[in-house]
């Protein structure tokens, strides 16, 4: 198989790497949906679709009649629907544009994979994955993820229509605004690692734990910069696919549905499944930078096998086994990283735009920028002189750029107290104040 | 200098597929009249580029090419477009007068003073000096960060005071 | 893309240069003028890198230089920064502007005063 591999054209052997890429995420798409709509129902304490796919009463095997199979072949039903629906195409549009728009949408959310690794990078996965094995992953991730932009706000100047504009107005603001955030928090991995490449990162997170614990991995997501620089990279994830509860550009109650109001049939069935892609492909980014990517437990298993002992047989074999079964754990995780995403838009109700800009702006890029000084320091201490004092130096600078950050957010308090526009059942009297209390 | 090379490689042909793309999407941006059109013919072009850097082997300089001209840049652009409503009633039809006529010619003119005086003795060049990896961002780093890391702390400055002043001039009221 | 001569990156360079100079002289709407700019910025941009890669030696001393080919690309960085700038706040000019006049057309935008 590898030798076979090695023998093709380069060409061709990228042509299979893209395909190995881009037909498993197209082909689960639907099963995303799936996904959502159970799992939320689940959520929401109701049945959700659970008909479709009931097994025939005429079914061959006896057994299997009249079963369910909890609604399976729903998104199969959906996209018929979607299919065979009638195309309105509004009369004043740009027409151009309005066409190009979906394609636009769709294709940042494939292409947004091109440098990430679902695999070892020796032996047969090495010849298979990544896409593109470039000195700039990280970057090539921030770039075409910042394309993203350009399929909603054309999409919403294209129909002609004040909600699809506000729609699309909103979206370009929140991608430019969460993007700076985004950017941070990857330059914080990219100088815990020492390298843009995705392979490198992986491996920097397969060393020892802590540099202390050999048999574990020091996978970002257990050091306190790789967890916060988690926490920022996941809200400026769902900010960038425009999920709930940033889906401001698609707010329902606010703009009828932003900037696909003007979209109908497979034109919308393809921004759905752009949306959809690109939460899977950004779970596999998030994974591959904080949760060690296709590992599937912090474990070092092969050092474990070369220490010997009475186990050492068993650990090879799990150490062989986590080598062959690598894309199946990187898939495991992105669909995690999938639950996740239903999980907050069960859970919290949709962000004001004030609420938005404050959060982007004024918590998450200073956090992220604490972060990045605060790691800055810790490598260099740790350089010059050695790891401990680095930690320490480490330590010192978060609780003093903490608290920097603090008083750098509670400066305009008064401001922020008439912004605050939440009401609380306690604000409404409902009666006058002259009335006595005990009248109650 | 094409009749001096009497076959034609993939390498050539790909940098004439894109360079083709990338000059219609140019005389697109200046002969489009709808400002969004115009826009999206600039994204197509700067993101051409990029390919094209990437042909030069400049990897980090392409694609900080997409990250901030087509990520960044335009997205401003589309966006100060449609705030103040551009492309709707303020269209402006193209006057019939001298103007365009006098463009061109200019514009022709620069052409071809440029390309006798400078682009001719180019011809002969096709080796290539630079290092293999001189677009990496390990080359590049190390240059802007002890070469260069006055002009860099300079620029900071300068995009420190680009951002004050873009507020100032947005902000209604300070 | 050893094969690709020095010429055809300076004529793709020219080119959009040119174009970049005619719109910013026939357009009227200012921020396809601003575009226009924008172009021409670009077409140096790939200028500087094409001559960094190639790093012709034909004048004197250049060829005793090691590092001709990253000042190329240093100069691509700087042209970078300083446009984002150049956007960030002529964007914010023609806002202005626009908020002020409620028009935007160039040719009748002679007064010095606003």
């Amino acid at each position: 198989m590898q030798q076979w591999l090695e023998s093709l054209h380069p060409a061709l052997l990228a042509l299979i790497r893209v395909l190995l890429f881009v037909v498993p995420i197209l082909l689960l798409v639907p099963g995303f949906i799936w996904l959502e709509r159970r799992l939320l129902s689940w959520m929401q304490d109701r049945i959700g679709p659970n008909r479709t796919g009931t097994i025939s009463k005429n079914f061959p095997i006896k057994f299997l009649r009249g079963k369910k199979t909890f609604g399976l072949l729903q998104p199969i039903a959906d996209g018929v629907k979607l299919f065979f629906k009638e195309d309105v195409t509004p009369k004043s549009i740009d027409r151009l544009i309005y066409f190009v728009a979906p394609a636009l949408a769709l294709f940042p959310a494939f292409a947004l994979g091109g440098t990430l690794p679902w695999g070892p990078s020796h032996g047969l996965y090495g010849l298979l994955t990544p896409i593109a094995n470039v000195d700039i992953g990280i970057l090539y991730v921030l770039a075409i993820s910042s394309l993203g932009v350009y399929g909603v706000v054309l999409a919403g100047y294209a129909s002609n229509n004040k909600y699809s504009l506000l729609g699309g107005l909103r979206a370009s603001a929140q991608l430019i605004s969460y993007e700076l955030a985004m950017g941070v928090a990857l330059a914080c991995i990219a100088l815990a690692s020492g390298s843009l490449r995705f392979i490198e990162i992986v491996e920097t997170q397969e060393q020892a734990l802590f540099g202390a614990l050999p048999a574990f991995q020091n996978w970002f997501v257990f050091t306190p910069y790789g967890l916060l620089a988690a926490v920022i990279f996941g809200i400026c994830m769902v900010a960038e696919t425009n999920r709930a509860p940033f889906d401001l550009p698609e707010a329902e109650n606010e703009i009828i549905a932003g900037y696909h109001t003007e979209y109908s049939s497979m034109k919308f069935a393809v921004f759905f499944m752009g949306e959809y892609a690109a939460m899977f492909v950004f779970s596999g980014v998030f994974a591959t930078l904080f949760l060690g990517g296709y590992n599937f437990l912090p474990v070092n298993w092969q050092y474990l096998a070369d220490q010997g002992g009475g186990a050492a047989g068993l650990w090879q074999f799990i150490a062989n086994a986590q080598y062959w079964l690598s894309p199946v754990f990187f898939l495991l995780k992105a669909f995690l990283g999938m639950a996740v995403y239903i999980w907050i838009r069960a859970t919290l109700p949709r962000l004001r735009y004030d609420q938005l800009m404050f959060l982007g702006w004024k918590t998450l890029l200073p956090a992220a920028v604490v972060n990045f000084i605060a790691i800055a320091i810790w490598i260099m201490v740790s350089k010059v002189q050695n790891p401990v004092l680095g930690t320490l130096a480490a330590l010192i600078s978060y609780v003093v750029l903490f608290f920097v950050f603090k008083s750098f957010i509670g400066t305009n308090k008064e401001a922020r107290a008439l912004e605050k526009r939440t009401v609380t059942y306690a604000q409404f009297p409902t009666k006058p104040d002259s009335e006595p209390a005990a009248a109650q | 200098m094409i009749a001096a090379l009497p076959t034609i490689t993939p390498n050539q042909i790909t940098f004439l597929a894109l360079a083709g793309l990338a000059a219609m999407m140019a005389v697109g941006v200046v002969a489009l009249n709808n400002p969004v059109r115009s826009a999206m013919c600039l994204v197509v072009n700067f993101f051409v580029l990029a390919f094209i850097y990437f042909t030069l082997n400049a990897q980090l300089l392409g694609i900080t090419q997409i990250l901030v001209y087509t990520g960044a840049i335009m997205v401003l652009f589309l966006f100060v477009i449609m705030l103040l409503n551009l492309s709707g009633k303020q269209i402006f039809p193209e006057k019939l007068d001298a103007k365009p006529v006098i463009g061109i010619a200019v514009g022709l003119g620069l052409f071809g003073l440029i390309a006798s005086q400078v682009l001719l003795p180019m011809q002969k060049i096709t080796k290539i000096n630079a290092e293999y990896a001189y677009g990496s961002p390990q080359a590049i780093g190390k240059t802007l960060f002890t070469n260069y890391v006055w002009p860099f702390e300079v620029t900071s400055m300068l995009l420190l005071v680009g951002i004050v002043g873009s507020i100032l001039l947005a902000k209604r009221k300070i | 893309m050893q094969d690709v001569p020095l010429f055809w990156y300076l004529a793709l360079g020219l080119f959009m240069f040119t174009t970049g100079a005619v719109g910013v002289v026939v357009r009227r709407n200012p921020v396809v003028v601003f575009m226009c700019i924008e172009l021409m910025l670009n077409a140096v941009n790939l200028t500087f890198l094409a001559f960094a890669r190639y790093s012709p030696t034909l004048l004197p001393g250049m060829a005793e230089s090691p590092q001709t080919w990253m000042t190329g690309q240093m100069m691509v960085i700087f042209v970078m920064a300083v446009a984002a700038a150049e956007v960030a706040v002529g964007l914010g000019i023609i806002m202005a502007i626009f908020r002020l006049r409620n028009q935007v057309d160039v040719d009748d935008m002679s007064a010095l005063r606003g």
